[in-house]
């Protein structure tokens, strides 16, 4: 295959220079192998505009910095490679979080909030005693806690979210597998009723549409689906044994 | 400056991985005051990327019975090749089982204790006592006399710095991410706090603290290839050696780790050699046991990133177009181990070599990894140099690892340095007035502005990032693996040129706002600074010790360098001042490694 010329075609603002609206500015640079979008944009910055902003931190899709509309769909930049993209591609910041400048938003700000909101740490009474053993635990349930705990806070399922578009106080399907990872958790002494009382909500688990993106999108496949079911059967399940005590 | 944007806090701590993390949460709970600052939002911390585990002698499964704090401390102080503090090392290992359990006690989802009779890739049949069952479980790392790496399956670091972010955003510490210390503030005698670049708007602000505490991890990028975050600068230790008066401790001792991936320079985990991988070479023949018959893939990281080299310069390297590489081959512990325990291994595989490490053999070669010195604290974690001043982790030269740190103790030295010195933090600024001299603030932020402005309007004719790929090559093919006089020298002339161009930089940018390449030109000066100090703290040590390996002088001399090298950048001055300082020894005299050049078969590089 002869070797190609992409063009680049990238979103440009920056806030420091107002005057300056916001518009795609075009690129060209000889594809090289293996290449991914993170070499391309570095390239970009040495080679060509020392001014353009984005973000990357492990370069291994383990940090969840770089994702990025790449021709329209969130994805991590560093892991997109340039061969299965045409020779015209569109990088674009993502929806929902505020930009800092070009391709970099501010995700740090949002999933801060979103923890906050869900209390996103372990709730317990017990005090922690140094000259202890430890607890015990299951290792299928330490397995299951893991595997919600993998979210790396990207943003893709956010960013490609109907519901999160429009609403800005919509936890997402982020915050609800981090609503998840506590519910599973035996260590959290949170009863489901008192999680309800954050969740059980349109900004929370009743705010979803159903469109399944963020399941399709997850670069860490995580099944959100699921964790999302399971956090809308647990709070039902809750809102109806209320409803009983009432 | 704009006095207004000044932001007073009683605990400053700049970094926001696991040890900057673990500083705060023990100083808030003690019911300080803390503020962190963050070039990234602390979950994206390069601490996350630590696949492996981390020790602490808890011996819950079959093949760690018996372990102890004493086991723990014998393999640090063989590991390091006695260049570590033995003081530190005992604290850290009574410490490190407590840091285990308490972060099990914050959330982290430690693998636990399957009990059931197993059998180990190289035949031998183990079992796990049910009396042990759902403990926390440990895996196999290299130079350990037992199974003591605690994990949490493939993602240790990444939950690890989870659960202690959990933490900071209970105790509601602040965190200011998107903000770069460029300058520590202060007097030559204390510090005050740091001058910061805000990397949304571009702007300078001062951040005024009682107790600085330096977190920013290592130095790895000032290497051409780097299994490091693109982050990890050395900014940290950079702006403590800019004070004249703070030496960096052992910049000499840089660590490689054996399985780097070609190419991209990801790093793939110890745990694959842990869990019973093997190295092959171009005739698929696993060559580890002719070189180390007892611990063959396990031996310390120095001496299997040696191997390795040694190795592939006798030509059994595979060749390919980025040059000779070996294979790492962990087929034979099946998909399903693979796909629970190893399972970032394998997405690592899958998208940037695309193969499948079930079915295929991984191109590794040794990387740069790890930073064993920086800035050199005592035992409490105060730095050298500068009361109020305090460093914690990787950036710091507490001195945990010496010349070789051992796979699994970064994780755990994050956590029982943060810990303990945040615990010393807490008191100082139990004791610490708030007194700040307002004409040494202002200065100092003035000082950086007057960086940025020069930077705009200069006449200079360098390129920042010209420079920079040079100072990266010239460390990985001069001051590497193998080292030598002739290379050194060249190296040391090369970066003393390189430093002096970094003065006449020249932005092709407009620099406004939150510019990318004024970050880049004011960082560049230190991190030649950095390099310095490695490549003339290297010539200088004529002996051999840990990863610390000179062609010219192969053997560990214990009468000669027994000695951690301090090295100090004067006011002014165009290189670094070397000098030197004991070692404390007081429970297990040098001796053998038990692996290594020094017991193995063949005699690398003799």
């Amino acid at each position: 295959m002869a070797q190609r010329i992409l063009t680049f075609s990238i979103f440009r603002y920056n806030p420091a220079t107002p005057e300056i609206k916001p518009r795609m500015q075009d690129f060209q640079l000889d594809e090289t192998p293996n290449m991914t979008v993170f070499i391309a944009l570095n390239r970009l910055r040495e080679e060509q505009d020392p001014s353009l902003m984005f973000d990357f931190v492990c370069r291994a899709a383990i940090c969840g910095s770089c994702a990025m509309l790449i021709n329209g769909r969130p994805q991590l930049a560093c892991k997109t490679l340039t061969a299965e993209l045409p020779e015209t591609i569109t990088l674009m910041p993502l929806p929902v979080f505020k930009l800092v400048g070009d391709l970099s938003v501010d995700t740090g700000t949002w999933f801060r909030q979103m923890c906050e909101t869900t209390e996103a740490w372990i709730h317990t009474d017990v005090k922690f005693n140094p000259k202890a053993e430890e607890e015990r635990m299951d290792n299928a349930i330490a397995l299951d806690i893991y595997e919600a705990e993998r979210c790396i806070e990207c943003g893709c399922c956010i960013a490609s979210c109907a519901t999160a578009n429009f609403r800005d106080d919509f936890l997402g399907a982020a915050g609800l597998n981090r609503v998840a990872r506590f519910l599973i958790d035996p260590r959290d002494q949170r009863s489901p009723a008192q999680v309800f009382e954050v969740v059980g909500t349109d900004e929370g688990v009743f705010g979803c549409i159903g469109l399944m993106a963020c399941d399709d999108l997850c670069p860490m496949e995580i099944p959100l689906q699921t964790q999302l079911a399971l956090v809308r059967r647990k709070m039902m399940a809750a809102a109806l044994r209320c409803q009983c005590q009432k | 400056m704009k006095w207004q944007d000044t932001h007073i806090t009683e605990v400053l701590v700049i970094g926001a991985g696991l040890a900057g993390e673990r500083v705060a949460v023990e100083a808030a709970s003690h019911g300080h005051e803390c503020t962190i600052l963050s070039l990234v939002p602390p979950r994206r911390s390069h601490s996350t990327a630590a696949q492996g585990g981390m020790q602490a002698s808890l011996g819950n499964v079959a093949m760690g019975y018996g372990d102890n704090p004493d086991v723990h401390f014998e393999d640090t102080v063989k590991g390091s090749d006695w260049g570590c503090e033995q003081d530190v090392a005992r604290l850290f290992v009574n410490l490190a089982p407590i840091a285990v359990r308490q972060l099990s006690y914050w959330g982290v989802p430690w693998t636990r204790v399957v009990p059931g009779k197993k059998v180990l890739p190289d035949g031998r049949e183990i079992e796990d006592l049910p009396e042990k069952e759902g403990l926390i479980a440990q895996r196999a790392f290299g130079g350990t006399a037992k199974w003591r790496t605690c994990y949490a399956a493939d993602g240790t670091g990444h939950v690890l710095q989870y659960s202690m972010d959990s933490m900071v955003i209970k105790l509601g510490v602040t965190v200011h991410d998107r903000m770069e210390a460029v300058a520590l503030i202060h007097d030559g005698e204390h510090c005050y706090g740091a001058v910061a670049r805000c990397l949304r708007t571009g702007t300078f602000r001062a951040y005024l603290a009682k107790a600085t505490v330096i977190a920013t991890g290592g130095y790895g990028r000032i290497y051409g290839t780097s299994t490091n975050a693109v982050i990890n600068e050395g900014t940290g230790m950079a702006i403590a050696l800019d004070t004249g008066v703070v030496p960096l401790g052992n910049m000499e001792a840089v660590q490689f780790h054996p399985t780097g991936i070609v190419p991209t320079n990801i790093l793939v985990t110890e745990g694959c050699r842990g869990d019973g991988g093997y190295l092959l070479d171009k005739n698929l023949h696993r060559f580890m046991p002719d070189y180390e018959p007892v611990k063959k893939e396990l031996a310390s990281r120095d001496v299997v990133s040696r191997r390795m080299m040694y190795h592939i310069r006798q030509g059994y390297g595979v060749e390919s177009p980025y040059g000779p590489h070996l294979w790492l081959d962990i087929r034979h512990l099946g998909t399903e181990h693979l796909y629970t325990n190893l399972r970032e291994v394998c997405t690592i595989c899958g998208n940037f070599l695309g193969i499948d490490p079930a079915k295929d053999l991984i191109p590794v070669v040794p990387t740069q990894h790890y930073s064993m010195g920086g800035v050199r604290t005592n035992i409490d974690g105060d730095a050298y140099g500068l009361k109020g001043l305090f460093a914690a982790g990787e950036s710091a030269c507490w001195d945990l690892h010496g010349f070789n740190r051992l796979g699994g103790n970064s994780l755990a030295e994050t956590l029982v340095m943060g810990m303990v010195v945040g615990a010393r933090v807490a008191d100082y600024v139990k004791e610490a007035v708030m007194d700040f001299p307002p004409t040494l603030v202002s200065d100092a932020v003035k000082k950086q502005e007057e960086r940025v402005k020069q930077l705009m309007t200069a006449k200079g004719t360098e390129n920042v990032y010209a420079l920079r790929k040079q100072m990266e090559e010239t460390l990985l093919n001069k001051v590497g693996i193998f080292r030598n006089e002739a290379d050194l020298k060249e190296a040391v002339a090369t970066l003393s040129d390189l430093y002096a161009r970094s003065q006449h930089l020249k932005l092709r940018s407009n620099g406004l706002g939150p510019n990318p390449e004024v970050a880049a030109a004011l960082r560049l000066p230190g991190m030649l600074r950095l390099a310095l100090c490695i490549a003339t703290g290297a010539l200088n040590r004529q002996e051999s010790r840990g990863s610390h390996y000179r062609e010219d002088f192969p053997k560990r001399d214990d009468a000669n360098w027994l000695k951690r090298t301090l090295a100090y950048w004067r006011p002014g001055a165009d290189m670094p001042d070397l000098q030197y300082e004991d070692i404390t020894i007081n429970e297990l005299p040098p001796g053998d490694r038990g692996y290594g050049e020094a017991t193995g078969v063949t005699q690398v590089g003799d």
